[in-house]
């Protein structure tokens, strides 16, 4: 029997930037998933008569709120990066990853400052453990981003300058999250 | 010594080193046919380890009203028959043949993120472990020792990552790796209904991890107000372990089968896109455990299923609408298929007008009956959550279980045969395997329609029953799983016979193959194929053989 035709090389397929893309809907799904518990245990307190957030507790509306702020902008410096990088502009490439990382921290340590002004403790009741589980989740997620940011910075500053699928992939990594965030904002931190 | 001389560190015939050294690559490969025969493996002895609970749980069964385990022991072999029914068997054999198969059958030379793949195995594999463990030492659901719920929480957490890791492995190598020429409607069946099951992975998993991190962080914490703490551990992750969650697990096996018909039959499958579609109607049972639905409640007289005069249809339809997208839909993907090997079994007459005769494998059997049992598990669902039959809280959901997870490893053990010279470079004998189809399938009609007749009976889920007339059926179901044990454990005897022993003997082609797996050697090497192949149709070796058998014609 004949062998079959070999084809040509096949081209890039963005193998990085689907892989990120699914990651993506995986952590959508996440919280989503997460959020609809909360929804539904929140209604049924309310069903209940009993009130959802703890005597005394008030949830600290200026950081949440700079949260959510904070995400666009560090989209716009991941974009940034992948901007730059297309036009082969080291200094800003790196400069835009450095700056994406800076603000996670900053949200690393806002959500610390918001754990620290509620005062809410773990086994307070059904609210202290979900809301530690939602937003010790989303702490998570925004640590593994922080080191994203820091592993493509160091890559790039290596020299691995021509794979711009990664920073792509970066990119793409904190829109999710700051559709994530926007979730958690509205059902967490607003409609408490 | 010169420098082309060996070294002696790794030459030499040390009979601990060579094992050793093979093992550490076997642990470290990222060949994705390595890493799906591990998960293969594992699944067929977390298979054998789940008809073993399987085995013990019908034991005290037949004498239903005297109970040889205490209350604590009985709630972790109920609960280890479910996470080895869906955690030890179901997932990681459909994972693994997927893994082990489809950059094959894609012409790619890997799979996209062998390492995640790699690394999503281990921690399924751990996690199984881990929560095995806590369910020997009273965790699990409703688990008495704190610690131990604590560590089957974080088992599950571990295993739900791991196969989001999986899924996401899977999805992109489908969509990025397709060898050129290969558009979306040339893929293979199988690898179709691998990608149908990984994107069902990357949403299913997630939610289960989220659930887990709720139900772990509730009950570690001592609060265990939100969900019951142990008691609550079923009722919000539950839904992974029944149906119709389960049926996603299942769509590699159904792919198997839709994959075989047209070598069997020997034709071409038309209607391609209809295939398409039934896989991934099956598929839409995902969005049951999405939306993490325990338990549907469909009365019949008075409510849903009629409508009187004054009653509000579009409250009606609202009701009915989740039970018949989640039951009804997979049950029509499936029946799709079925449709469509009736369809292809037609006789036909070849080109010199002889009658095409199917060519039936053992791997074919195998899936055929896989198939079939799934097919009956999706039915008995079905009509499960309807109230007025009194099925529900009864053995009737465990039969159905049961019947989706034996009839996907029936479908596992296809794929095993059918793709063995490729993954092993072994041809299995016909009349030694064939026969373990038949006794497979024996087994698991045996091991679960007594318990849908039982449970039209009033048998309840746990243990005890009042009703002696029962008996009988338990019975014949411990006599089920008694035959699947053979089954099993003759199966990977007959496997590791075939490994163990000749020379690798499998033809590149043996089954007359339509794909191009079986345009590389077998065993298939490292990287799959020397040349990347150029795809043309969605039967590219059958048009080959086409064109060879018409050079030869005219050239004579």
């Amino acid at each position: 029997m004949e062998a079959l035709a070999a084809g040509p090389a096949p081209a890039p397929r963005n193998q990085i930037v689907v892989g990120a893309t699914l990651a993506s809907v995986a952590i959508a799904m996440l919280t989503g998933g997460m959020l609809a518990i909360w929804a539904v245990k929140r209604s049924a307190a309310i069903e209940a008569g009993q009130s959802w957030l703890p005597s005394g507790i008030s949830v600290p509306e200026v950081p949440s709120n700079v949260v959510l702020i904070a995400f666009p902008a560090l989209c716009s410096f991941a974009q940034w990066a992948v901007w730059a990088s297309k036009r082969n502009d080291r200094s800003n490439t790196v400069f835009a990853l450095g700056v994406s990382a800076f603000v996670a921290l900053l949200i690393l340590n806002a959500q610390a400052f918001i754990w620290n002004q509620m005062g809410v403790a773990v086994a307070d009741g059904q609210y202290g453990s979900m809301f530690y589980a939602i937003t010790g989740m989303f702490f998570a997620l925004v640590v593994a981003g922080l080191l994203f940011s820091f592993v493509a910075m160091f890559r790039y500053l290596a020299g691995r300058t021509r794979e711009r699928q990664i920073l792509i992939a970066h990119a793409i990594f904190w829109y999710a999250m700051t559709a994530v965030y926007a979730a958690i904002w509205f059902l967490v931190y607003v409609t408490k | 010594m010169t420098t082309i001389d060996s070294s002696p560190d790794t030459s030499g015939d040390s009979t601990l080193a060579r094992p050793l050294a093979a093992g550490v690559d076997w642990l470290t490969s990222s060949d994705h046919k390595k890493i799906g025969r591990i998960l293969v493996g594992a699944g067929l002895l977390g298979l054998l380890a789940t008809i073993v609970a399987n085995l013990l749980i019908a034991i005290e069964r037949v004498d239903g009203g005297a109970a040889a385990l205490d209350s604590d022991s009985w709630a972790q072999l109920l609960g280890s028959q479910r996470v080895g029914l869906v955690f030890g068997t179901a997932l990681p054999l459909a994972a693994g043949l997927a893994v082990a198969i489809v950059p094959l059958q894609l012409g790619a030379r890997a799979i996209a993120f062998p390492r995640l793949v790699a690394a999503g195995t281990y921690m399924w594999l751990g996690g199984l472990i881990l929560s095995f463990v806590s369910l020997l030492n009273n965790g699990g659901f409703g688990g008495g020792d704190g610690d131990m719920v604590d560590l089957f929480l974080a088992a599950h957490g571990l295993m739900a990552l791991g196969f989001t890791a999986v899924g996401i492995s899977l999805v992109t190598s489908v969509l990025t790796t397709r060898a050129p020429g290969m558009t979306m409607r040339r893929v293979p069946f199988f690898s179709f209904s691998a990608l149908v099951f990984g994107i069902g992975l990357v949403l299913v998993m997630p939610v289960l991890f989220g659930a887990m991190i709720y139900l772990f962080v509730d009950h570690r914490s001592g609060a265990r107000e939100a969900f019951g703490g142990n008691e609550g551990i079923y009722t919000w992750a539950g839904w992974i372990f029944t149906q119709p969650s389960t049926f996603l697990f299942a769509v590699p096996a159904l792919g198997l089968f839709a994959e075989l018909l047209p070598v069997t039959f020997r034709k071409r499958a038309k209607l391609r896109g209809l295939v398409f579609g039934g896989l991934s109607l099956v598929g839409v049972s995902a969005l049951a455990a999405v939306t993490q639905q325990l338990r549907f409640d469909v009365p019949w007289e008075g409510s849903q299923l009629s409508v009187a005069d004054g009653d509000d249809f579009s409250t009606k339809l609202g009701d009915v609408a989740p039970w018949a997208m989640f039951h009804l839909l997979p049950l029509l993907g499936a029946g799709i298929l079925f449709l469509m090997m009736l369809f292809l079994a037609k006789p036909a007459k070849d080109d010199d007008g002889e009658t095409i005769l199917p060519n039936i494998t053992a791997g074919f059997l195998f899936a055929f009956f896989g198939f079939g049992m799934i097919f009956v598990g999706m039915v008995g669902s079905a009509i499960e959550p309807i109230v007025d039959l009194g099925l529900v809280d009864t053995v009737f959901s465990e039969a159905s279980l049961v019947y989706v997870a034996y009839g996907i490893a029936l479908g596992a053990m296809g794929g095993i045969v059918y793709w063995a010279p490729k993954l092993w470079g072994h041809t299995l004998d016909m009349k030694k395997v064939a026969p373990l189809a038949l006794l497979g399938v024996a087994g698991t009609i045996l091991a679960a329609f007594p318990h849908y007749i039982a449970g039209f009976l009033d048998q309840p889920a746990g243990l005890v029953y009042d009703n002696g007339d029962l008996q009988i059926w338990n019975i014949l179901v411990l006599a089920g799983h008694g035959l699947m044990v053979l089954t099993v454990m003759a199966f990977a005897g007959l496997l590791v016979a075939a490994m163990a022993g000749s020379e690798q003997n499998a033809v590149d082609d043996p089954y007359d193959g339509q794909t191009i797996e079986w345009a590389t050697t077998s065993p298939a090497p490292t990287s799959n194929f020397v040349d990347v192949l150029l795809i043309t149709s969605a039967e590219p070796l059958l048009d080959l053989k086409t064109a060879n058998d018409s050079n030869t014609g005219s050239a004579s």
